[in-house]
């Protein structure tokens, strides 16, 4: 397990940000990956007294503090609105709840780890990072930021977009880390892919072969999910060899891009209903103040 | 350093290392419900409540539990006890090393969601592991004592 000489409860960014340039300090996360290493750090500096657990809601965006802890991700209901759910299910299989409890958004996207299902997600939301020194970037420029990068991760900001939002993993077991990850966003006509655990950190890519131009459909999700699966890297671990893993990406992202489509339909559905419903009240109420007339 | 916290209703203060687990600290309080298992944050052994809500003692420095209310199976034995005799009635505990975590989390459990489904159950309880029985009993017991409670409730 991993050591510390000191642990300081930061009172001020500028106090963590100080604290974290000295390269044997740590910043803590929910420290369930940083545990495992086995290595003298120097000092812990926990973020936990700088009110960074909070999920805001404005009206253009969700502003999300690094220290939310992913239960909270999974039980949020304007994130889930907003995604689909696509936020529960990107979080659900990560152990347990106790483990979802502990665990935090900052830690596990800082972390840019191979196995993150968060980053995947994250990365087709169009969302940006707020670091305090280096300022605000989108999810995918702080995702290829060298991994020496001292900053402090403050908050992540999730722009409300119009797009269905879907997110499939395939597990060998329930609660292991995954072989593969998908996300898709899909707005009708622009469809964001990420996959990740490949198991490198995921990535993610938009349809510039138009394969999706006339919409999702079986044949059109078949297309894009055998050239989706050319565009990105494969390697092997215990979980799964580089060739199955290319082999599953066609099958998870024609799974996901599917799930989107429904979504996208289901949505359209609902328009419509309130649409008709809304119609036929003000009918109805035309009707009720002409009677009254009469 | 120095912490203070809540453990089990009784304030406490202790000089502790600033890598000291949770775990260690409630076991050397006398907390040996709590145990340590997996070590890579999977098995649930080591769950407590900190201010109400699950977490694994050994992912969590004790410093961090400063200023917090923690609770471990020795301070909730009355609520404990309504339906560990009903996961003891099905055979459930064979071992019996994973049951304290299994007990803490189905309290949270309850406390959150009073009538859980099967597969609610299920999905809440899945980062608790045991090598023994295979699941089955656990879901009867908390089962039975559902169904017990609703009939009592009328």
């Amino acid at each position: 397990m991993i050591k510390f000489k000191d642990y300081v409860r930061a009172q001020s960014l500028e106090e963590a940000y100080t604290l974290c340039q000295k390269k044997r300090n740590v910043v803590l996360g929910g420290m369930l990956w940083l545990k495992m290493q086995k290595r003298n750090a120097g000092t812990a500096i926990d973020l936990c007294d700088l009110g960074l657990n909070y999920i805001e809601e404005t009206p253009e965006e969700f502003r999300i503090g690094a220290m939310t802890t992913l239960r909270q991700l999974e039980k949020h209901e304007g994130l889930n609105t907003l995604t689909h759910y696509a936020m529960e299910e990107s979080v659900k299989h990560i152990v347990g709840v106790q483990f979802r409890n502990v665990a935090t958004l900052g830690g596990s996207l800082f972390g840019r780890f191979g196995f993150s299902d968060v980053l995947t997600l994250f990365q087709v939301l169009d969302a940006k990072v707020e670091l305090y020194h280096a300022g605000v970037m989108s999810v995918s420029e702080f995702a290829e930021l060298p991994r020496k990068t001292r900053d402090i991760l403050v908050q992540v900001i999730v722009a409300k977009k119009n797009a269905a939002v879907a997110y499939q993993s395939m597990r060998n077991t329930a609660t292991d880390f995954p072989v593969l990850t998908c996300a898709v966003s899909y707005d009708g006509s622009i469809c964001q892919c990420a996959v990740g655990a490949r198991p490198a950190k995921a990535v993610a890519i938009t349809d510039t072969q138009n394969l999706l131009k006339d919409g999702i459909t079986a044949r059109s999700a078949e297309a894009f999910a055998v050239w989706a699966a050319d565009q990105f890297t494969y390697g092997s671990n215990i979980r799964g060899s580089e060739a199955y893993r290319k082999k599953i990406c066609q099958v998870l992202v024609r799974r996901t891009l599917m799930e989107a489509a429904e979504k996208v339909e289901s949505k359209s559905k609902e328009l419509h209903n309130e649409m008709y419903r809304e119609i036929h009240e003000e009918i109805h109420e035309e009707i009720h103040s002409e009677k009254k007339e009469i | 350093m120095e912490i203070t916290m809540t453990l089990n209703g009784k304030s406490i203060t202790a000089s502790i290392e600033p890598d000291m687990l949770l775990l260690d600290f409630v076991r050397s309080r006398g907390c040996l419900s709590v145990k340590r298992g997996c070590e890579t944050a999977n098995c649930g052994l080591c769950t407590v409540l900190m201010d109400g809500v699950p977490v694994l003692s050994c992912s969590t420095l004790a410093a961090r539990a400063a200023g917090h209310e923690v609770y471990t199976l020795e301070g909730l034995q009355d609520e404990a006890a309504d339906f560990a005799v009903f996961v003891a009635d099905q055979g459930a505990e064979q071992c019996g090393f994973c049951n304290p975590g299994f007990v803490m989390n189905t309290i949270a459990l309850l406390r959150e969601n009073p009538d859980p489904t099967d597969e609610e159950i299920k999905a809440y309880l899945a980062g608790n592991l045991c090598r023994c029985s295979g699941y089955e009993g656990q879901l009867r017991g908390i089962r039975a004592y559902l169904d017990q409670k609703k009939e009592k409730e009328g």
